[in-house]
């Protein structure tokens, strides 16, 4: 492409000023005239029966304006199963259920009004764990649904695995575990809902999905018997999202719902033990998994089920399986798959989306089975991925069609960069895993678009009115490049206005890595349309032809005599004030040809798909267990880079969160209730823990993405964990098959192998002693 | 009970009465109305209430108001120019892409400042433990890491002790 000015560069962050100086205002920061404070009493128990709610007391306190329970509010259904609701009626299924809550005129006196809740519970028999749970007799947590696993269609078979499996010169087969990690974002969550006197309702609140959650917010206020009023969502600057603001939340319905009671605006801010409790986790996943390939290592089939650990209600981690599907049936070329996925009710924590969705579970057993697939067939690691590698022109099994593809390009990259060949130390080792995942949008929702406005004014410069969602990632900066790209214009000239569905058009939300790409062409068709008017208008004002005119740093110029110009601001006020005067707008839906899955699950979800491999040095020390990553280098195509410094932001970002998934992080559950809920025993990785990491980009030029870009918000944390897994088998032959990979799991495979027990003695010596080793 | 205390606060003297079991953080935000100083935990595990107190950063979270008393107090309000400008720091985060959500940024640009007015030469090792207590979820760090070399005056040249601590010895041979 020739001569870029804008697209491809470093430029910062639009809003990284107002971030640096603290001037950016996150939901913690706003405060409305008359706001009360909203705080929730969770459950006490798993899985109980509420006998009895007493809150005379809590409202007989001063400042308390409002409690409300179960029973005092409709029957407003929530989530993608519309199986729970804000406040919990009858029973509870988990501990972060919620069961009453205040609304009063300072924080302290809504918390001093909770204690005051005395709620009578009668215990009921709990399942935590998700395969115990699909077995005949266990306790049901929704007795009306009748089982435990959810009536959802995770099933494919494409091809013949059986006669695949018989014809199959090596297979492997191994069973994977991966637990729960969450989103960790540093603001937490937080929404202020206020009612006008007609009830039509605004909300200011932390959200990925501004469109759908308005119309959540609608349905529930329909229930409320507030027919036909208007719902207004207002983003504040989000404190990172990752996926957890993907769906709407009880908190959100219960400031609704205590809003209508006071008729104040109504806010409910976490704390952090609070988002730690009452957020959604990545879903933990049981996966059985067989792979094989013939004589020369070519995969002739990939064999999985899986079983989930969906909680004790359903958001969008029960849906996951959906975005499993496609590395299971297209990391690398398999003709033949089957895959089975079971959603199990438990009572722990409900899932939901992160960071991935799916994909981190799906690769984690896909990409340690083909280190071990290579292993058994005598094929290098590398030059196993590169046999089977997908390539530019394949249809996979499931109808995903491969345009653009630098997998090859991307696994020779990590070679290169990681020395792989070079003579390694004692307990050195290395590794590595490919992705693939949606990079030009996914159509899990009727519709995947995005719409745009866009308005000049007298001087040039651009409003531009996007439905995306910026929490951090930086959509705001990448969507002024490409506009400022098109009109010749500098970023600086344009205000990016994305935080209020009164202002701006519909989206289906920040998720799917679509944002670049969806948004991204969303810009650019609304910019090429005010393009198209501001030729016309000055092919008339310079006497020149269209084709003859290009818009470059700020002017509408002649591309054969640069002396015939004019700056387009100028040009803008000629035609505005004017008789029969005219400004600048236009708009702009852009919906990518991407296709609902079908009848069995075929369908292009995605216009395209991002590859990548990620290779890892490590070193593991024998004695402790501990693995020290030397080196990291992730390589990804991502059609093209709209700028450089973002996208490393994301891929370092999202290997660090993959690095913590693979090694660290946990949210410990101990029969339901969250063990750890702070940052001093979740354990993020801090700056000590940053690891040397290379991201080098290798861009395909994608037709169809904007200036040829792809999504790359997700993949960074997508094959770390297997990546990594893989380097440590490299290093001292152990294969780890749970995550997160602790000191104490690598040391108990090390001894295993030796034949020792946990504690490193002999087996069958002191047998008077017991060994326990405590994991977490 | 509460009680008067002066400090400096942005480099202007102030006097206010302030209750006895109030946090720093509680006085800068909640009292003072300054929000660029953000609560990310409220224990002291993330960082990002860090401001600068006579120099230190400090948890403001688990510093009582009161103790500032006598004190100079600067938080992120109080680092760019009266006219806007940017702060090197600030500058360097947002050049060097050291800024995602920037929920942490503050916290993190405030443990910096403390670092680089105490040693504008600064070593890598040095940046990674000035800024350990504060968490990022974003970053990865790395571009922080980087914003923050690029504030500094460079590493010095020479040969240079540097303390080898728990995790950064090197490999057993």
């Amino acid at each position: 492409m020739p001569d870029l000015q804008t697209v491809g560069k470093r430029i910062p962050k639009i809003d990284a000023a107002d971030k640096a100086t603290g001037r950016a205002r996150y939901i913690q920061d706003l405060t409305l005239p008359g706001m009360l404070y909203g705080r929730i009493l969770y459950s006490k128990y798993a899985h109980a029966r509420i006998v009895k709610i007493n809150t005379e007391k809590a409202r007989a306190l001063p400042g308390v304006r409002a409690v409300l329970t179960g029973d005092d509010i409709p029957d407003i259904k929530m989530g993608v199963y519309k199986d729970n609701r804000p406040l919990k009626k009858g029973k509870v299924c988990s501990y972060r259920d919620e069961v009453a809550a205040v609304a009063a005129v300072d924080p302290q006196t809504a918390r001093e009004a909770l204690k005051l809740i005395e709620v009578t519970y009668e215990p009921l028999p709990a399942i935590f764990d998700p395969e115990a749970a699909m077995r005949e007799g266990s306790p049901l947590v929704h007795e009306g649904h009748k089982t435990n696993v959810l009536r959802m269609p995770w099933k494919l078979h494409y091809g013949d695995v059986e006669a695949a499996r018989q014809a199959a010169a090596f297979t492997v087969s191994e069973r994977f575990t991966t637990t729960w990690v969450t989103h960790c974002c540093m603001g937490t969550s937080g929404a202020i809902a206020e009612f006008d006197p007609a009830n039509h309702l605004t909300i200011h609140t932390n959200t990925q999905i501004p469109s759908l959650a308005q119309k959540d917010f609608l349905e529930a206020l329909s229930v409320m018997g507030l027919k036909e009023r208007r719902v207004r969502v207002i983003k504040p600057c989000i404190g990172g999202g990752f996926g957890s603001k993907l769906d709407t939340y009880a908190y959100e319905y219960i400031a609704i719902l205590l809003a209508y009671h006071t008729r104040r605006p109504v806010k409910i801010e976490f704390d952090r033990t609070e988002e730690f409790l009452a957020t959604s986790p990545r879903q933990p996943t049981v996966t059985y998994i067989t792979q094989g390939c013939d004589r020369n290592g070519k995969l002739l089939f990939r064999d999985i089920r899986m079983v989930l650990d969906n909680g004790a209600y359903t958001s969008w981690g029960a849906t996951t399986p959906s975005v499993m599907m496609m590395p299971i049936t297209t990391l690398y070329r398999v003709p033949n798959v089957r895959f089975e996925a079971k959603c199990v009710y438990t009572n722990n924590t409900y899932s939901q989306a992160m960071r991935g969705y799916g994909n981190p579970q799906a690769t984690f057993a896909i990409e340690s089975t083909i280190d071990m697939l290579a292993e058994a067939a005598g094929i290098a690691p590398i030059e196993f991925r590169r046999i089977n590698a997908n390539q530019p022109g394949d249809v996979s099994t499931q109808g995903l069609r491969i345009t653009t593809c630098g997998l090859t390009e991307c696994m020779d990259t990590v070679k290169t960069r990681l020395e792989w060949d070079r003579p390694k130390a004692r307990g050195e080792g290395v590794g590595c895993a490919s992705l693939i995942h949606v990079g030009g949008g996914a159509r899990v929702y009727k519709s995947d678009g995005c719409g745009t406005i866009i308005k000049m004014d007298d001087y040039g410069r651009i409003d531009l009115f996007t439905g995306a969602t910026d929490m951090g990632q930086g959509s705001e900066t990448v969507i002024a490049q490409i506009v400022a790209e098109e009109l010749g214009v500098n970023v600086d000239d344009i205000h990016v206005i994305h935080s209020d569905t009164d202002i701006c058009p519909w989206d289906v939300g920040a998720h799917a890595s679509r944002t670049t790409f969806v948004a991204g062409n969303a810009a650019r068709g609304a910019a090429r349309k005010i393009k198209a008017r501001i030729l016309e208008l000055g092919a008339k004002e310079l006497n020149a032809p269209i084709e003859k005119l290009v818009l470059r740093c700020r002017h509408i110029q002649h591309l054969d005599e640069p002396e015939t110009k004019l700056e387009i601001g100028k040009l803008l006020r000629k035609a505005h004030f004017n008789h029969g005067g005219q400004m600048l707008m236009a708009e702009y839906f852009y919906d990518p040809a991407n296709e609902n899955m079908g009848k069995d699950f075929r369908g292009n979800m995605s216009m395209t798909y991002t590859f990548g491999t990620h290779g890892v040095r490590v070193q593991v020390d024998e004695e402790t267990g501990k693995v020290k990553i030397l080196n990291y280098v992730a390589a990804h195509d991502v059609g093209r880079a709209i700028n450089p410094m973002l996208l490393e932001g994301q891929v370092y970002g999202g290997v660090m969160m993959g690095v913590g998934y693979a090694l660290c992080e946990q949210v410990i559950l101990e029969k339901g209730e969250t063990m750890n809920p702070n940052f001093r025993d979740y354990k993020i990785l801090t700056a000590k823990d940053v690891i040397p990491i290379e991201a080098p980009v290798l861009e395909t030029h994608d037709p169809d993405g904007p200036f040829g870009a792809k999504g790359i918000g997700e993949p960074g944390c997508v094959p770390t964990a297997p990546a990594i897994a893989n380097a440590i088998y490299d290093a001292i032959g152990v294969r780890i098959t749970d995550l997160p990979i602790t000191p104490e799991r690598v040391l108990a495979a090390i001894r295993e192998k030796k034949g020792l027990d946990l504690c490193g003695r002999k087996r069958g010596v002191d047998p008077g002693e017991t060994c326990v080793i405590e994991e977490g | 009970m509460a009680r008067e205390i002066t400090f400096t606060f942005n480099g202007n003297p102030l006097t206010l009465t302030v209750e006895d079991h109030w946090t720093l953080l509680h006085l800068i935000r909640e009292e003072l109305g300054t929000t660029g100083t953000k609560e990310g935990c409220g224990s002291g595990e993330c960082g990002a209430c860090t401001v600068i107190v006579d120099g230190a950063a400090v948890n403001s979270c688990l510093y009582l108001a009161a103790e500032i008393n006598g004190r100079t107090l600067v938080t992120i309000e109080g680092l760019a120019a009266p006219d806007g400008t940017l702060h090197p720091i600030q500058k360097a985060f947002v050049e060097h892409g050291g800024i995602q959500c920037g929920f942490c940024s503050p916290g993190m640009i405030m443990s910096a400042k403390a670092l680089l007015d105490e040693n504008a030469h600064a070593a890598e090792v040095e940046i990674k433990e000035a800024v350990a207590g504060n968490l990022c979820r974003c970053t990865g760090y790395v571009q922080i890491i980087e914003s923050i070399k690029a504030a500094s005056a460079g590493e010095p040249e020479g040969p240079r002790v540097v303390a080898w601590r728990g995790d950064d010895l090197p490999p057993r041979s």
